[in-house]
């Protein structure tokens, strides 16, 4: 392949596959597949999404130049496919992942050990056509190993001193200096994908909702848009705005309380207490305008469950008010203390070439300056209809996801009031029209882009559905931003960063 | 000029804190009585002290914001005397969220036996109780109880910080009734 190709220009070469909406798939034998990854090395097109299903391989890709999003499919009857992971270090955990999951191997991929696999599961490959019987014993972790004079290793989790999700890390530090850390998850491994397949829609709806707690609206809110894209469902306008509220005050609840946590970490308790108190103040608002505190099921396929009433209607103001209020002293507190200053600032860094290399998204990736958001690009409704920036920083370090992260709560804080403004009349769902085809959809959570992709069969029964979370091309970069730093900052490091354990290992 | 540290400080000493302003008296709700309740009974019972280990066995992390949420200033579960420690080997509960999953159950038992006796075990939420909605899937072994004996189970998705409180209540009486 010569020039300068587009992304679609160059699928188009494959075979497309109808009735996926509404980003086009393309499926490529083997020497297109190849000349897929050749072209990668050159083209700016980032890796999305990367999943299986027990004879295929699918990858999601943007092209970052002209914003089009397209999947390629790679059928692979034996089993293995050629790894994009050379031109794309984004693709190797997910890579490793479809290996576990559905036998498909990477060739010519260099890191074979298994990810999500502990060697624990009834059987080996589960979501693949024949699974293997299960290992003989655990598997053993080979740990990269740093060698050195008066290097040491410091093994940490599954089970955290704090109240987070488990996940092991394993650093290996010269006293107090990070040589190198190194992650394995997968302990909340809950088998998500092979869960959906064959469930209602309904059902799965529930399932998706629980794929990340945290993020939940973003997670429904994806699955929704995905499910309705497949059946060419139209949902009515008042819709799309209540479901972007919710989202954003998922994202403020969450980047407030980040924000305290990182504080916190820094042994500023006082943050996180007063993050507390704003963060409950929302919950209860929640619980109030749609029935539950985390918003969970409140955003399904067709639209939303309820509508807000007149008593909503009467609260938010008063709450983006006092949390306007709240939320200026937190900042002016935190810009006006030095000695956390100190701590934040030139701490755990991630380079934006870096940022760049993994397609990081979120607050990882806009603190690095990858300013991408899907609010944007690709967009959806009702974002196009809205005053909206995406915000940038370039430091990279701890205090630019904390800036990030402030500048995107004053942004929603001013997006919610233009919603309140403008917010459209009628009805909030519609039935879903009861067609098979296959959809895929982008929602940007508080950590980033959660991508969903779905096949709905006929009946209306979720064939197969694929979720990916932001955190699997930030938690690569984590293990980047600690080396060098001290072994005391890693909390620090961490809760900048808030990775999910739970989307990641679904 | 006054540091903004300060100034919040001051203004906490002057308003009072938030855990009695954001509990609405005369509290329709019950949240209020709850939380008195639950201080007495700890006093009497364990002597002011009780030391409460969270281990997430596969949750979401749903139930994880919930018990944050009672940690906060606002319901501030630590004026009753209970704490969250950060090693089992403190711990008198082991409070276990999350469907336990097939590679977290060796790590929660493993937890389990670090904590000294006497101990309680709470299962906290729907999928602490079967596995919830993951109940069934390859790569999760059920409720907590497949793997620990619980003493309590919270209900919920996630439980509301008012329902961890009343559960923790409910904890300390059993704990008396033994």
């Amino acid at each position: 392949m010569m020039g300068n190709v587009t992304l679609l220009e160059f699928l188009s070469a494959g075979q497309p596959v109808v009735d996926h909406r509404p980003f086009p798939r393309f499926r490529l034998d083997g020497r297109a597949w190849r000349a897929m990854i050749e072209q990668m090395a050159a083209a700016e097109w980032s890796v999305m999404a990367l999943w299986g299903e027990p004879d295929e391989v699918h990858v999601a890709l943007r092209d970052e130049e002209t914003g089009d999003i397209a999947v390629a499919s790679h059928p692979c009857p034996e089993h293995r496919f050629h790894s994009l992971a050379r031109a794309r270090p984004s693709a190797i955990r997910l890579e490793r992942a479809v290996h576990d999951l559905w036998g498909l191997a990477p060739l010519g991929a260099e890191d074979r050990r298994p990810w999500l696999d502990h060697g624990r599961w009834p059987q080996r490959h589960p979501l693949a056509a024949h699974p293997l019987p299960p290992a003989e014993q655990p598997h053993v972790y080979d740990f990269l190993a740093a060698e050195g004079h008066g290097l040491h290793q410091i093994p940490v989790g599954p089970v955290h001193a704090g109240i987070i999700e488990p996940g092991h890390f394993r650093f290996h530090a010269q006293g107090e200096t990070v040589v190198r850390l190194e992650e394995r998850l997968g302990y909340v491994h809950k088998g998500v994908a092979g869960l959906l397949a064959g469930k209602t829609i309904d059902q799965a709806a529930r399932i998706v909702g629980r794929i990340s707690g945290d993020a939940t609206v973003s997670y429904a809110l994806a699955f929704a848009r995905a499910v309705e894209a497949a059946t060419g469902c139209e949902v009515p306008p008042r819709a799309h705005w209540l479901r972007a509220l919710m989202a954003e005050l998922e994202r403020i609840a969450n980047h407030i309380f980040d924000m305290g946590a990182i504080c916190n970490d820094a042994a500023f308790a006082i943050m996180l207490s007063h993050m507390g108190v704003l963060r409950e103040r929302i919950l209860r608002a929640n619980d109030t305008m749609f029935g539950h505190r985390l918003l969970m099921d409140c955003v399904r396929p067709g639209g939303i469950v309820r509508d807000l009433g007149p008593e909503g209607l009467h609260l938010l103001p008063l709450l983006l008010r006092t949390l306007r209020k709240d939320f200026n002293r937190a900042v002016t507190l935190y810009n006006e203390t030095p000695s956390l200053l100190d701590r934040t600032t030139g701490t755990g860094i991630v380079t934006a070439s870096l940022a760049h290399r993994f397609g990081a998204g979120g607050v990882v990736g806009r603190a690095s300056g990858r300013a991408h958001d899907c609010r944007r690009s690709p967009g959806y409704p009702p974002y196009d209809d809205l005053d909206m920036a995406v915000i940038e920083a370039l430091d990279g370090d701890v205090n630019a996801r904390v800036e990030v992260r402030i500048a995107e709560v004053r942004a929603s804080l001013l997006l919610i009031s233009q919603m309140l403004a403008d917010l459209p009349k009628g009805p909030v769902s519609v039935a879903l029209p009861q067609v098979a085809g296959e959809g895929m959809a982008v929602a940007e959570s508080f950590r980033g882009e959660v991508v969903v992709w779905v096949r709905i069969g006929e009946g209306g029964v979720v064939e197969r559905c694929h979720a990916h979370d932001p955190s699997w091309f930030q938690w690569p970069l984590l293990e980047a931003a600690i080396e060098g730093n001290i072994v005391a900052d890693f909390p620090l490091c961490n809760k900048s960063f808030n990775c999910s354990y739970s989307g990641h290992d679904q | 000029m006054i540091p903004p540290i300060a100034r919040m400080l001051f203004r906490h000493l002057v308003k009072g804190p938030h855990t009695l302003r954001a509990v609405p008296p005369p509290d329709p709700d019950g949240s209020e009585e709850l939380a008195r309740a639950l201080g007495e009974r700890v006093r009497e019972r364990l002597g002011r002290s009780l030391s409460i280990r969270a281990v997430d066995a596969g949750s979401c992390n749903g139930c994880e914001l919930e018990i944050h949420a009672v940690n906060a200033p606002v319901y501030d579960l630590e004026r009753f005397g209970i704490r969250f420690v950060a090693s089992p080997r403190h711990a008198d509960v082991l409070l276990v969220t999350g469907p336990v999953t097939v590679n977290m159950a060796e790590a929660l038992r493993r937890t389990f036996e670090a904590t000294p006796s006497p101990k309680w075990v709470v299962a906290l939420g729907d999928c602490g109780r079967d596995g919830g909605c993951f109940a069934g899937s390859y790569a999760v072994v059920g409720g907590v109880d497949r793997v620990l004996p619980v003493d309590l189970h919270i209900p919920g998705c996630p439980p509301a910080p008012k329902q961890i409180l009343a559960g923790l209540l409910a904890l300390l009486d059993s704990v008396a009734a033994k």
